[in-house]
């Protein structure tokens, strides 16, 4: 990292605030895949995002000129920018929209990086991939790990100065079995949800084998599974299909700058109005949704946002009634919607926007045993592998990698190419049964894809096995 | 920038020692981004980017090194060698890689277009009037793109490009919404706003009250814009040969069972238009025309080097990840002035939405209906439709459902900036399916 504070002193530009905000990130990922290397590539970005309030109007400029000059001629030309912005600005802004902050935040790990070597790395990536590859019938077996380490640090002219650090860790494993034009591919929480702010303490040799043996078997189990069948009925979810389902009907319908209009042209709108927020019954009684930067371990956990506010914990939906939306400083001021810390950018390339960071379910009262034994027939479905929903956020459809029919209360028997529908609102609505404590389990994606220009950020979900009545579900061909 | 993409391989391949193999592949932008709400300026700033990935070969064993590059050469150069230091050492730790792809003295290429872009500076009083009264959403992206390649062998190619792109959304009071995208590489003010005052009236046409259709089977033409997001999905889990290989892809049918397309489908890789560079990552040329579905019928898939090697191959100079840079889909017989009465009753649909997979190997693909699609009735367009998603194999419409392709085709730009700018585009008409299944 360099001396921030030089630079930001050696600025001269007649502007109403200047933020600097510099990001070193190092995405190392190796992959073995059928008993080969495919990668062992690391990927260094580092730069400075410099961004100034001229005229009420916010401008930026990304910068991998770490010099005095060049960060002092990108603050320069973001202030022009702004200038000749002002006239047409969405919202004129004062230096409240960026409130100082001092403070600092770092992932829990007791392993860093280096503790584990890529010999190492790849030894135990090999080994996971014979346990993927029970059968000649597996064609494909891959097992990845992703290690992110990322740096952060904000300064202002207004007085914040916030140092991050990051350590992130991704692992996947990964088996398609074929007989024929018959595929099926069973991976290792589906969607690379696998991933936390967590040390290499995390690589348990034994667990990770156990877990290749398992997907490996399922993956094969699939190709004599019965198709899902067609029909209305009951619904259990586990927390790695949850993950999808929070983030995509909850999280992005939520975001305020999505329903202030920003991404009309690209993600969508949304089924929310900003006077929804306090009065809409999102989903039955039962339903309580928390923004929650503060959990050990998840995968967007932070101590403050990219605009320099703290995070907090802070409930979304209490009992089904949509309380707060996923807005930052900048949203909050435009919409007058009470917000949270979220305004966050992928990298020091782009501008912060309203982002989700983890958004979790919070836990019910319900076994796992409760919430089977409670269904007469309905289907139970793990690990999303499709999804796709509308630009309203209300019409959706996603599909998972392994289902179980479920008849008096039992697993009869596993079900392939499990898909259902619905409609956000009446699909939440129908929300009958939250699992507890012992069913909870957490997830995140690293590849949520928004904004213009394009951003993909980490995002976290936590949620308990969950039981939906009345859902349409189907199969494939 | 070409200078530090020099200066830092020179360092680079001076540096090594014997059975040392480098490859070196360069990303750069010099962007301006301007985020538009409601005919106001939400965002804008600028983005000066670049980075270099280093691959080090040594005793069939690789790694490799990405990192951002400075203005600094000096730096540079410091990083460069700390980076091929590392890189030395790990790769020493590694299994050795079967399939690695070496590199090749083919050749070097030069191909530089500097073109006559809007300054910066002069950009928000030339697009914002034309759109002031209408709730215009979008985002101009301009400014200086650059890839680069070279081996220590001895390959040197460079591509240097300007271009710009408004990629908007035009929303009436009723929230119906008309796309527009106006791209190019020379500016042109009077072009540019009469695109807009076409927007303008096409959006007109959106403010009868949008009908709810059912789901069930419908005749639908669907325009050259849905039609190039319906390819883009063959780049993924498509017609990439290791996605056939490993059981991932929905073309695995026409592989194995002999499956047909319409004979009225034909798709081709065609570099012909020069707005991508042919060379990939590895510094490979590609053919300039690659035909991949001919008539229906499956001639070639994306073969990488890396896949060539994998499963005995020839290679065709894919991209590693072998998707389509520059596709082409043949045109047909129909006029634009056909389209209302060949359909006569049924649907048209102008884009699609968030599209994926819902069942790969069926060619099954599940999306959504978005901006102005209509409902036709006896030849004439009667409303605007709400939103609906539908789910149906690319066998059915481009298949047996294929009932005409457009005579005209146009050029769809590639404009996402997920990392960076995007430089791919592709060419394709409409088309007309007789039966297309809407499910909510």
């Amino acid at each position: 990292m360099i001396d921030l504070n030089s630079k930001l002193s050696a600025i001269d530009v007649p502007v109403e605030w200047v933020g600097l905000r510099e990001v070193c990130e190092t995405t190392t990922t190796r992959m073995i895949r059928d008993g080969n290397p495919e990668y062992n590539d690391s990927s260094t970005t580092h730069g400075v995002m410099v961004e100034v309030l001229k005229n009420g109007q916010i401008a930026y400029y990304g910068t991998k000129n770490l010099s005095a000059k060049g960060i002092s001629d990108a603050a320069k030309k973001a202030a022009k920018l702004a200038e000749l912005s002002a006239p047409y600005a969405a919202h004129r802004f004062d230096s409240d929209v960026r409130p100082p902050y001092d403070g600092n935040y770092r992932s829990p790990y007791k392993k860093d990086r280096k503790s584990i070597d890529a010999g190492e790395l790849n030894e135990l990536l090999l080994k996971c991939n014979r346990e993927l590859k029970i059968s000649d019938k597996i064609v494909s077996a891959s097992s990845l790990c992703v290690i992110v380490e990322s740096d952060h640090h904000f300064i202002s002219s207004n007085g914040s100065d916030i140092s991050q650090e990051f350590l992130l860790l991704e692992f996947d494993l990964r088996a398609t079995a074929q007989d024929g034009n018959n595929m099926q591919t069973r991976t290792f929480g589906g969607m690379r949800g696998n991933c936390f702010q967590i040390g290499l303490e995390y690589f348990d040799e034994l667990e990770m084998l156990a877990h290749a043996n398992r997907i490996g078997e399922q993956a094969l189990e699939l190709l004599t599974a019965e198709e899902c069948p067609n029909e209305s009925t009951d619904l259990i979810l586990a927390s790695d299909q949850m993950m999808l389902q929070i983030h995509e009907s909850i999280g992005h319908a939520i975001e305020v700058d999505r329903i202030l209009g920003d991404e009309r042209n690209y993600a969508g709108w949304s089924f929310v109005n900003l006077e929804d927020f306090g009065t809409l019954r999102y989903g039955s009684s039962i339903m309580n949704v928390t923004f929650d930067p503060t959990v050990s371990n998840q995968f967007a956990s932070y101590g403050y946002d990219d605009g320099g506010l703290k995070a907090d914990k802070q409930f979304l939906i209490k009992d089904g009634i949509l309380v707060r939306g996923l807005g930052g400083m900048e949203s909050q001021i435009r919409s007058g919607v009470p917000g949270v810390a979220n305004f966050r950018a992928s990298s020091w390339n782009r501008a912060p926007i309203d982002r989700m960071a983890n958004i979790n379910l919070e836990p019910g009262d319900c076994t796992f045993d409760e919430l089977v034994g409670s269904v007469e027939r309905g289907v139970y479905m793990e690990s999303n592998r499709s999804w796709s929903i509308d630009d309203y956020r209300n019409k959706f459809q996603f599909g998972c990698e392994y289902a179980k029919l479920i008849e008096n209360g039992k697993f009869t028997q596993t079900l392939k190419n499990p898909n259902y529908r619905g409609i956000s609102n009446s699909f939440w609505n129908n929300l009958k049964k939250v699992g507890d404590k012992s069913t909870f389990g957490v997830y995140g994606t690293p590849n949520c894809g928004k904004g213009e220009p394009n951003q993909v950020i980490r995002v976290g979900h936590a949620s308990p096995v969950c039981l939906f009545n009345n859902v349409d579900i189907f199969g494939g061909a | 920038m070409r200078d530090l993409f020099n200066k830092c391989t020179e360092n680079l391949f001076n540096s090594l020692t014997d059975g040392e193999i480098l490859k070196v592949t360069f990303y750069g932008e010099d962007s301006q981004f301007i985020r538009i709400n409601n005919a106001k300026i939400r965002q804008s700033g600028y983005v000066e980017d670049a980075d270099i990935t280093v691959t080090l070969i040594k005793d069939s064993k690789t790694c490799s090194r990405t990192f951002t590059i400075t203005n600094n050469k000096e730096d540079n150069q410091n990083i460069s060698l700390n980076v091929l230091n590392e890189m030395r050492s790990e790769v020493r730790q590694l299994p050795k890689d079967k399939y690695i792809v070496e590199p090749q003295k083919t050749g070097s290429t030069e191909d530089v277009s500097h073109c006559d872009l809007l300054p910066h500076d002069e950009v928000i009083d030339a697009l914002l009037p034309v759109m002031q009264g209408v709730d215009l959403v979008g985002i101009w992206a301009s400014g200086r793109m650059y890839r680069g390649s070279a081996n220590s062998l001895g390959l040197n190619h460079w591509f240097e490009t300007d271009s710009y792109s408004l990629d908007y959304s035009l929303v009436t009071p009723n929230h119906q919404m008309v796309k527009g995208t106006f791209s190019g590489r020379e500016w042109n003010q009077k072009k540019y706003e009469d695109y807009i005052n076409n927007s303008k009236k096409k959006s007109e046409l959106l403010n009868r009250k949008p009908v709810k259709v059912s789901p069930g089977e419908y005749r639908v033409w669907f325009e050259p814009a849905a039609v190039s997001d319906f390819i883009g999905m063959f780049s993924w889990n498509g017609l990439s040969e290791a996605s056939i290989q490993q059981g991932c892809s929905g073309f695995g049918k026409m592989r194995s069972s002999n499956e047909l397309l319409s004979p009225k489908f034909t798709l081709v890789e065609d570099f012909g238009s020069g707005l991508v560079p042919r060379f990939n990552s590895e510094g490979e040329v590609a053919p300039e025309s690659l035909v991949l579905i001919n008539d229906g019928k499956l001639k070639n898939t994306m073969v990488s080097s890396r896949t060539a090697a994998e499963y005995g191959l020839n290679s065709n100079m894919a991209e590693n990840g072998e998707y389509l840079r520059s596709p082409r889909m043949e045109k047909g017989t129909l006029s634009h002035q056909e389209v209302l009465t060949s359909v006569d009753n049924g649907l048209f649909i102008s884009n699609v939405h968030y599209l994926n997979w819902s069942d790969n190997p069926s060619g099954r693909i599940t999306g959504l209906t978005r901006y102005a699609c209509f409902q036709i009735e006896n030849g004439e367009i009667t409303s605007p439709i709400q939103t609906m998603r539908f789910d149906d194999t690319f066998y059915r419409f481009f298949g047996n459902e294929l009932e005409a392709v457009g005579k005209n085709s146009y050029m769809i730009p590639d404009v996402s900036t997920y990392f960076r700018r995007s430089m791919g585009v592709m060419d394709c008409p409409g088309i007309l399916v007789n039966s297309f299944t809407l499910t909510l």
